[in-house]
């Protein structure tokens, strides 16, 4: 279980409903990632793991920070001249939090998840002596091998883990971790509860905020932060206004900058999105009962959200697309993409062609986590929006 | 052939037996789009051919269809209609071009090319899987992804007997099996146990040869050039693994090279500097980029090109005939696993090659295209230079977007690359560069 004597992020504590926000806001919006030096001050040790999704409780249990790596509002000073052109920004500024020593790490693990995500390991391993791994994750969960490969796969990580944090990771020990982390799940799907039903309640950036937060603090500090804001931000008293609803899809790994997801809130509902959908991966309660590592492959083979970088035949992207629109009451759809990001700009064709099929309006965006001005932009989506809205 | 006389007829056979082949390969593509015959879509980083081949599908490898377009300079004409389709200029060249060859009904420059009815991929690259949804979606076409694990930290690879490398195995192999039973099903024919044990046979055959053939690219002068004549020869490897006619090529194709290290016969060009390339060709200028470096006399000895294109033949493994299916298993894991080491890893594999081969310098050509290949090089490249202080030249371009292919801006930085090449020898020679 994740130790910490003192909280990484107390920040919020203490304080009205808006002011607590805007802490979180602060704390996501800074490139500095204060949370993690706090737990490293405070003696803990750190895995860092790479977008998309990564069994935490594994690392949790182990009594360590997981970290999810996404990148950061920063430039890549140091990292730029280890990477060449056509690249999308995560891999620079993810490596450049390393490099500029704003995250210290015990461990970094990437995915298989886009071609240029699996060269990290790899160049992660040249550049630190801390073990710099990839977990792979079965790209054929459709295989009767995937949920006993995948189990496996888990207790190698397991193994991994324990030699870093220097003591064995009883089954006990993550069944306690899973139990931590399905509270955190239940409380992600009540906040996106209120973002489908009332999302006057809570601005886009908000909940944003809120759910990145789950990738930086210990998600027993997560848990109180959501369990002692849900409830206020339900009881406020905010009126309904004549918004679109829409749904945001395209960030899934580099996240778009917090000015843009300001801007689209101000414009629209944001009513569902795929925004750190890997915080958000597993869709229910894995099981308490029995083999834990097992309870946590069948939850990732079956119990699963979808994304560019996963391929099931039971989740064909599009129809899961439009099921989350449809299920969001949503109005339209922001197609967006990472610059550079081949899934992501191969999956907005099948999307668009998709949902012309449905008559579902969309716009098509790309983004990147630097961007600063977002001037243009915005006129484009309210042009859009005022569309459907006096159509 | 003992006498040179007898053995200059060897020359050159490789390359125009290699030509011949692939026509042979095309033609029969072109009959089978005409009868509407059945054809598996596959890649060149594990295509399966063992287990396609003994169902008798013929094989259609999108990668070599779309770089045929870029080589015949006539790429940009579809990739230009894909991107109409939709598709962003920042993605694969490769995706794009077959993405429109099939809006054009399977019209491509070497013929007509059959719809697929199946297509299997490795997740060696992750666009396979992105672009056989394409065909998913467009035709309902059923694919299977082969799911081999690589290597999960530098260095950390595991070998038959560890509990690891055996949980990898059985996954391969269950997911192999599966793939017989969809082939059962779509082809309606059983699998036959004795024609697999011969297509993996002759794919021994073909691996033997190719390893051989890499080996002997040692010699001085080296006796092939690693990114031209390799090129033909990875179309070899890729179309006729596992049949009795790839098997041949490469027994005599090892009897050229074998003849030519013999009787001290290189490459067309003289050799005065050798070289290694990381990446993909330049296939838009492919003859013309070649030539930026054969005008100084710079010879390509070998390429991780080679390597991971091979599908990891170069890794030399042979499959054990008396427990084919299994050993299948191993196979895939091991030399596809090999494919994606010496791309994410080939700084480790190009250091062991400098030596082997006698290497002067590295060409890095990363590519817009290719993230698999092209994320890692030049942090590659620093870790290398370090270790090793081989010089090397970083050029960026495509290997089929002639829109980001700068040819003047190319041999710029080659004209260069060399000059520091022949002063660093100069300088060697007089005893000053210590």
């Amino acid at each position: 279980m994740s130790q910490f004597p003192n909280p990484t992020f107390p920040e919020w504590r203490d304080k009205s409903l808006d002011d607590a926000l805007l802490e979180c806001r602060d704390q996501v919006e800074s490139p500095d990632f204060e949370t993690v030096q706090r737990w490293r001050e405070a003696g803990g040790k750190v895995v860092g793991h790479f977008q998309v999704s990564f069994p935490e409780e594994i690392v949790h249990a182990a009594g360590m920070l997981p970290f999810k790596v996404r990148g950061a509002p920063t430039d890549p000073n140091l990292a730029d001249s280890h990477f060449g052109s056509y690249l999308c920004s995560i891999l620079k500024t993810s490596l450049e939090l390393a490099l500029s020593d704003k995250v210290e790490l015990d461990m970094f693990v990437s995915h298989p998840i886009c071609d240029a995500a699996r060269n990290l390991a790899a160049i992660w391993g040249r550049n630190f002596d801390y073990p710099c791994q990839t977990l792979y994750l079965p790209q054929n969960p459709n295989s009767t091998g995937s949920i006993d490969y995948l189990r496996h796969e888990y207790d190698r990580m397991r193994r991994v883990v324990e030699e870093i944090a220097g003591h064995e990771i009883t089954d006990e020990a993550l069944a306690q971790s899973i139990a931590v982390f399905n509270e955190n799940r239940r409380l992600m799907r009540e906040l996106y509860d209120i973002k489908r039903e009332q999302p006057w309640l809570i601005a886009a950036e908000d909940a944003y905020a809120l759910v990145s937060l789950a990738g930086m603090i210990p998600r027993e500090e997560h848990n109180e932060l959501l369990a002692t804001l849900l409830p206020q931000i339900r009881e406020r008293t905010a009126k309904q206004e004549d918004r679109i609803r829409v749904v945001f899809e395209g960030g899934f790994c580099e996240q778009p900058p917090f000015d843009l997801i300001r801007m689209l809130g101000r414009t629209c509902y944001l009513v569902d999105d795929d925004l750190h959908i890997g915080l958000r991966w597993i869709t229910d309660d894995v099981d308490l009962d029995g083999d834990p590592l097992r309870n946590l492959a069948v939850a990732y083979i079956e119990r699963s959200s979808y994304s560019p970088v996963q391929h099931d035949t039971r989740k064909p992207k599009e129809k899961m697309l439009i099921a989350r629109i449809n299920e969001a009451r949503a109005d339209a759809a922001i197609l967006a993409a990472a610059k550079m990001c081949e899934p992501g700009l191969e999956e907005q064709v099948a999307y668009t062609h998709a949902l012309d099929d449905e008559g579902i309006a969309y716009f098509v965006s790309e983004f990147e986590e630097n961007m600063t001005t977002f001037g243009q932009l915005e006129m484009q989506v309210e042009t859009f929006v005022e569309n459907l809205l006096f159509a | 052939m003992s006498t040179l006389e007898d053995g200059s007829q060897l020359v050159g056979r490789g390359n125009k037996e290699g030509a011949a082949l692939f026509r042979d390969w095309f033609a029969e593509l072109n009959e089978t789009a005409r009868t509407g015959g059945q054809a598996a879509y596959v890649f060149v980083m594990g295509s399966t051919n063992e287990i396609l081949k003994t169902f008798d599908l013929p094989v259609v490898f999108p990668e070599i269809n779309s770089l045929q377009t870029a080589v015949r300079r006539v790429a940009h004409e579809y990739l230009e209609e894909a991107e109409d389709y939709g598709y962003s200029p920042d993605i694969c060249g490769y995706v794009k071009a077959d993405v429109a060859v099939q809006l054009r009904g399977g019209e491509h420059p070497m013929g007509n090319l059959p719809r697929p009815t199946i297509s299997v991929l490795t997740n060696a690259c992750n666009t396979y899987i992105k672009w056989a949804e394409i065909w998913e979606r467009m035709y309902g076409t059923p694919m299977f992804t082969i799911d081999v694990p690589g290597t999960r930290q530098a260095g950390k690879q595991t070998w038959a007997g560890n509990s690891d490398f055996e949980a990898d195995r059985n996954y391969v192999e269950v997911q192999l099996r599966e793939l017989i039973t969809l082939c059962e099903e779509i082809t309606g024919k059983t699998f036959d146990i004795d024609k697999f044990r011969e297509v993996l046979g002759h794919a021994n055959t073909m691996t033997r040869g190719w390893s051989r053939m890499l080996e002997l690219n040692a010699a001085r002068p080296s006796v092939f050039n690693a990114l031209t004549d390799g090129t033909i020869y990875l179309g070899v490897a890729n179309g006729f693994r596992g049949t009795a006619e790839g098997a041949a090529y490469f027994d005599r194709l090892v009897e050229e090279m074998e003849y030519k290290a013999a009787n001290g016969i290189g490459q067309t060009a003289e050799e005065k500097y050798r070289l290694l390339f990381v990446g993909v060709p330049c296939y838009p200028i492919f003859r013309r980029f070649n030539e930026l470096f054969t005008e100084w006399g710079g010879t390509f000895v070998n390429s991780t090109y080679l390597w991971f294109a091979s599908g990891g033949t170069n890794r030399g493994f042979e499959y054990d005939l008396d427990n084919p299916l299994a050993s299948l298993a191993e196979g895939m894991l091991v030399s596809v696993r090999d494919s994606m080491d010496s791309m994410f890893f080939q700084d480790d594999v190009l250091e062991q090659m400098i030596t082997d081969h006698h290497a002067d310098g590295v060409i890095y050509h990363p590519i817009k295209s290719c993230r698999t290949v092209s994320t890692g090089l030049a942090d590659g490249r620093r870790s290398l230079t370090e270790k090793t202080g081989t010089p090397s030249l970083f050029i960026e371009s495509d290997m089929m977007d002639r829109r980001v292919v700068s040819e003047a801006q190319m041999k710029n930085r080659i004209d260069a690359f060399f000059e520091g090449l022949v002063s660093r020898r100069q300088l060697a020679e007089t005893g000053q560069n210590d």
